[in-house]
């Protein structure tokens, strides 16, 4: 099957779109530097170059990626939603 | 890259150049009209433009002089035309210029007026221009380039293939002996302290840590919504949510390499390795500051199409980003898309992009000199008195 999306680290909890997915497909994904893969149905639809949550993540969490956290959700994301600037703020500078 | 040769021009400072432009170069804005004049009389020639120099002082036109002074020094410049309105800060640039032995003429415009000047440059310019064009390319190392890198419009394709392939690069530039430089100050945000991490000298840590906290100070007094300018408008319709995100694929352009000293504003390296300069994070200006700082070729990843040029060094553009491949094909030296399909490793890609470095230094014209993109914008620091 085609790949769908790539992660950066074992840590993340988001996955790059590396295709445009639409809502309600069935995607694989994978790490960059690790064999493991994963799979599940899309929630919605998400473009090429955006982010999608590969695991559940509660508002007030962290998203992570690169193994690093890049913000908190600020609202509860599903694993196969997109994750973006409607439900993820940044910790620095606003 | 420790065998591997390029064509290109040895300086008389011993620095390596891969272009061999003869440049006219304005003191201020009110010279631009002189400097355009001359080079509409020498066709080959280029006029640096830009609208400052008045009335600057302190550390702003410190770095006013430092950017002039440095874009002179350049190695992919051959020779220097210096004009200004008054002949004392003409002399401070071009002074500086020539103490590196390479070939300056300087005019001052006050009681000569524009005509009698442009007509006197144009004559050292003719001069200037066919001594430069006797000048011929040698075979060089390419560890002796000087390479800076910059990502604009980033998307998280650049993060995910763009910048790691540059993060290659950087890795055996700085293991064979070679020069690489990064910046963009602010956008280091949420991933300064892996930078930080990497200065194993306790000295020059410090001095990322005081230009890194100097520089975002500035930025954070003005207590507004950065979201839309950093990350800008662009890095969002391309998928990149938080400052913290894009500093983390930002720094992916040095890879796993170690950072060996820090560098103000248009400094020049003081030696080899990999350096950082505090720098803007906007393209031109950045990449202004590493012209000032030496840099011989640029690398610039873009995700959603930045198309910024340089008008003395050649700036590469490299993308990840099918789409933008498809869209602005005219724009991109180097795709390398298949990495986020991992249809190609980024060894590999680093490897087509050493390639296309060799070549690009050895003559070969980037899609932005093309294209004319020639960007010459000065960073100011600071209000004019």
């Amino acid at each position: 099957m085609q790949l769908s999306f790539l992660l950066h680290h074992e840590a993340d909890n988001v996955g790059v779109a590396v295709e445009d997915i639409a809502a309600g497909s069935d995607v694989v994904g994978r790490f960059r530097d690790l064999p493991q893969e994963m799979s599940f149905t899309m929630l919605e639809a998400v473009p090429l170059g955006h982010k999608l949550a590969t695991k559940a993540i509660a508002k007030g969490e962290a998203v992570v990626e690169y193994g690093v956290v890049i913000g908190l959700a600020t609202s509860d994301i599903a694993v196969g939603q997109a994750v973006h600037v409607h439900n993820l703020k940044g910790q620095r500078w606003y | 890259m420790k065998d591997r040769t390029f064509l290109g021009y040895r300086r008389a400072d011993g620095r390596v150049g891969v272009r061999n432009h003869v440049i006219i170069l304005p003191i201020d804005d009110i010279s631009n009209a002189a400097c355009e004049g001359v080079a509409a009389l020498v066709p080959g020639v280029m006029a640096l433009s830009h609208p400052y120099g008045r009335i600057q002082f302190g550390p702003d036109l410190d770095l006013h002089f430092l950017t002039l002074i440095g874009t002179g020094l350049n190695p992919n410049v051959a020779a220097v035309v210096v004009i200004g309105i008054e002949p004392k800060w003409t002399a401070r640039v071009a002074d500086a210029i020539a103490a590196s032995g390479k070939p300056v003429a300087s005019f001052s415009i006050e009681g000569t007026g524009d005509l009698k000047t442009i007509q006197k440059a144009a004559r050292a310019t003719m001069t200037l221009l066919q001594n430069a064009s006797e000048l011929q390319r040698e075979e060089l190392p390419m560890t002796d380039l000087v390479i800076s890198s910059k990502c604009g419009e980033s998307d998280t394709t650049s993060g995910l293939g763009s910048n790691p392939t540059l993060g290659k690069v950087a890795e055996r530039v700085t293991a064979s002996g070679g020069t690489y430089m990064f910046g963009e100050t602010s956008e280091l945000t949420g991933g300064e302290d892996i930078v930080a991490g990497r200065i194993a000298d306790l000295v020059q840590r410090a001095k990322f840590e005081r230009l890194f906290k100097e520089h975002t100070d500035v930025i954070l007094a003005q207590q507004a919504d950065l979201l839309g300018s950093q990350p800008t408008e662009g890095n969002i319709a391309g998928g990149l949510s938080t400052i913290e995100e894009k500093a983390l694929g930002n720094i992916q352009k040095i890879g796993s390499a170690q950072v060996t000293g820090v560098l103000e504003m248009a400094q020049a390296p003081t030696g080899r390795g990999l350096y950082f300069m505090d720098t803007s994070s906007a393209a031109a200006e950045s990449v202004t500051l590493f012209a000032a700082g030496g840099a011989a070729v640029h690398l610039f990843t873009t995700g959603q199409g930045n198309i910024i040029g340089n008008p003395i060094v050649p700036v590469i553009k490299i993308t990840a980003n099918p789409k933008t491949v498809a869209s602005m094909e005219e724009h991109i030296d180097l795709d390398v898309s298949a990495t986020i399909r991992l249809e190609e490793t980024l060894a590999q890609a680093g490897e087509r992009l050493i390639d296309m470095i060799q070549a690009t230094a050895s003559g070969r014209l980037t899609a932005a000199e093309l294209l004319n993109h020639r960007e010459f914008v000065l960073t100011r620091l600071h209000r004019t008195a």
